[in-house]
């Protein structure tokens, strides 16, 4: 039995005269760990932020879990989201951010616990612990007390990832999480994800361009091209035996670069 | 007369003007967060309140506040039956606080709309509400960049105390005002003037960097 948790239907977005998605269709499985690459401006970045309410949609309608995010039904019809709405839809997703967006002024705990108590109306001691087991899984069980500042990128991109986790999402979106890293940096955090998607229910989406580690982790590969989906498969089939002359095109460039 | 006989009730009107500043600046500084944050609200009727607030007091003058507040309020309340007679304190206090208020607004603004876009992201991808948001994510980072903003207006408003001597309340350029007409003394007396306001204006400094240091001292954390 298929169970989609994420549903785009002939979803367009546009940025002025800009075309970012254009009519995409676009399914995940619950579970489903689906990579997505494309070259830059390529709309697979814009999947995400729709995914978490940052970018709204304009046209098509986009399901998380059976019910419309950006629209909801009032007198039967489809109308678009309330605050409300969206505040309701986004628990369900959490992202991780290719700056890592930590709170400067927080310390690392205070960061992972600070959603979980506000939002969840979670106690505070239940948070602390909860962060302390999150930091644990991310390795960075001593530096509980840190502020982000004092992080390198790496282990802030882990504690990026440990606040997301904290609100208990379905489904966990990483946008590029990282290329704004060093390079020595990027093992530590792909580990931390590769960790994750061991994981069986929980759904994640990555925006990535380390073909590599995408290849190893993802059940589906898909690219993306001027905001469609131009070829998807699995990893083996994609990156072995791509299908179109674009996606070759855009393999050989990223695996040579 | 010899200097240090001057310095009694110099002093006298030092304290005065101490407190007027202080009064006028903590008054001032909650009139700014409300007039600043009421500027970014989505609420217009709430941003209308705040920004008619704001440009009003920025373009007319202390010294017309001050005489309106005084002079013009009681008899318009007179007409409408209210007694709206203020002492001359609260009247200079209170002009002194919308006054510098009103620009410290300002700063308030621009402070929180000037937290980068990705914090605002972060925030709304951990779902907090738009009052979480602002007082858990914009105002901490916004307020450490308001402290050298809000110093300089600090020190302007002790500068402007000044102003208030001219509804006779007896502050330091009031009993300045007092001896000089009495001994006709103005080099001594306006001298140690000028040095007691450059006092009181070192001392707010420090303390306004003292509290720049707190609010925002995790931005040294070490180690």
């Amino acid at each position: 039995m298929s169970d989609t948790i994420i549903k785009f239907d002939q979803v367009v977005k546009r940025f002025g005269a800009l075309t970012v998605l254009d009519h995409l269709d676009f399914n995940v499985q619950r579970g489903e760990k689906v990579t997505i690459i494309g070259p830059s401006g390529s709309g697979k970045s814009t999947v995400l932020r729709i995914l978490m309410t940052l970018e709204s949609i304009s046209e098509g309608i986009v399901s998380v879990d059976g019910e419309p995010l950006w629209h909801e039904e009032r007198n039967g019809r489809l109308v678009n989201a309330s605050e409300a709405h969206l505040r309701k839809m986004r628990v369900q997703l959490g992202m991780v951010f290719q700056q890592f967006n930590l709170f400067p002024h927080m310390s690392v705990r205070r960061n992972i616990t600070e959603g979980p108590v506000k939002v969840l109306g979670m106690s505070r001691q239940d948070a602390r612990e909860r962060a302390e087991e999150l930091l644990e899984m991310v390795g960075l069980a001593n530096q509980a007390d840190k502020y982000p500042h004092q992080l390198s990128g790496g282990q802030q991109q882990r504690v990026g990832i440990a606040r997301a986790l904290a609100m208990r999402p379905k489904v966990m979106l990483f946008d590029e999480p990282t290329s704004a890293l060093d390079p020595e940096l990027v093992g530590e955090v792909l580990n931390v994800i590769g960790a994750l998607a061991e994981e069986h229910d929980l759904t994640m989406l990555l925006v990535t361009h380390e073909m590599r580690f995408a290849r190893e982790v993802s059940d589906r590969v898909c690219f993306f091209d001027k905001g469609k989906i131009k070829e998807q498969g699995t990893p083996d089939e994609l990156f072995t035996d791509p299908k179109e002359e674009r996606t070759r095109e855009f393999l050989k460039a990223v695996l040579e670069g | 007369m010899h200097w240090t006989e001057y310095l009694n009730p110099l002093m006298q009107g030092a304290w005065l003007t101490v407190q007027l500043t202080l009064y006028s600046t903590i008054l001032g500084a909650v009139l700014a967060f409300a007039a600043g944050i009421g500027k970014t609200s989505h609420n217009r009727i709430v941003k209308a309140i705040a920004v008619t607030y704001i440009e009003v007091f920025r373009g007319t003058s202390l010294l017309v506040q001050l005489f309106w507040l005084y002079f013009a309020l009681p008899i318009l309340g007179q007409t409408v039956g209210l007694d709206l007679r203020l002492p001359p304190v609260v009247a200079g206090v209170l002009a002194l606080a919308l006054n510098i208020g009103a620009y410290g607004a300002e700063v308030v603004r621009g402070a929180i709309q000037a937290v980068s876009k990705d914090q605002y992201e972060a925030a709304k991808a951990l779902n907090f509400t738009r009052r979480q948001t602002l007082w858990s994510v914009a105002l901490p980072q916004a307020i450490p960049e308001m402290m050298p903003s809000f110093g300089n207006l600090a020190v302007q408003n002790l500068k402007d105390t000044a102003l208030v001597s001219l509804i006779s309340l007896g502050d330091l350029a009031f009993r300045a005002e007092q001896l000089r007409n009495f001994t006709q003394d103005s080099t001594t007396i306006y001298t140690m003037v000028l040095f007691m306001y450059f006092g009181m204006a070192l001392v707010v400094t420090a303390l306004m960097k003292t509290l720049e240091r707190y609010v925002g001292r995790w931005r040294s954390a070490r180690g």
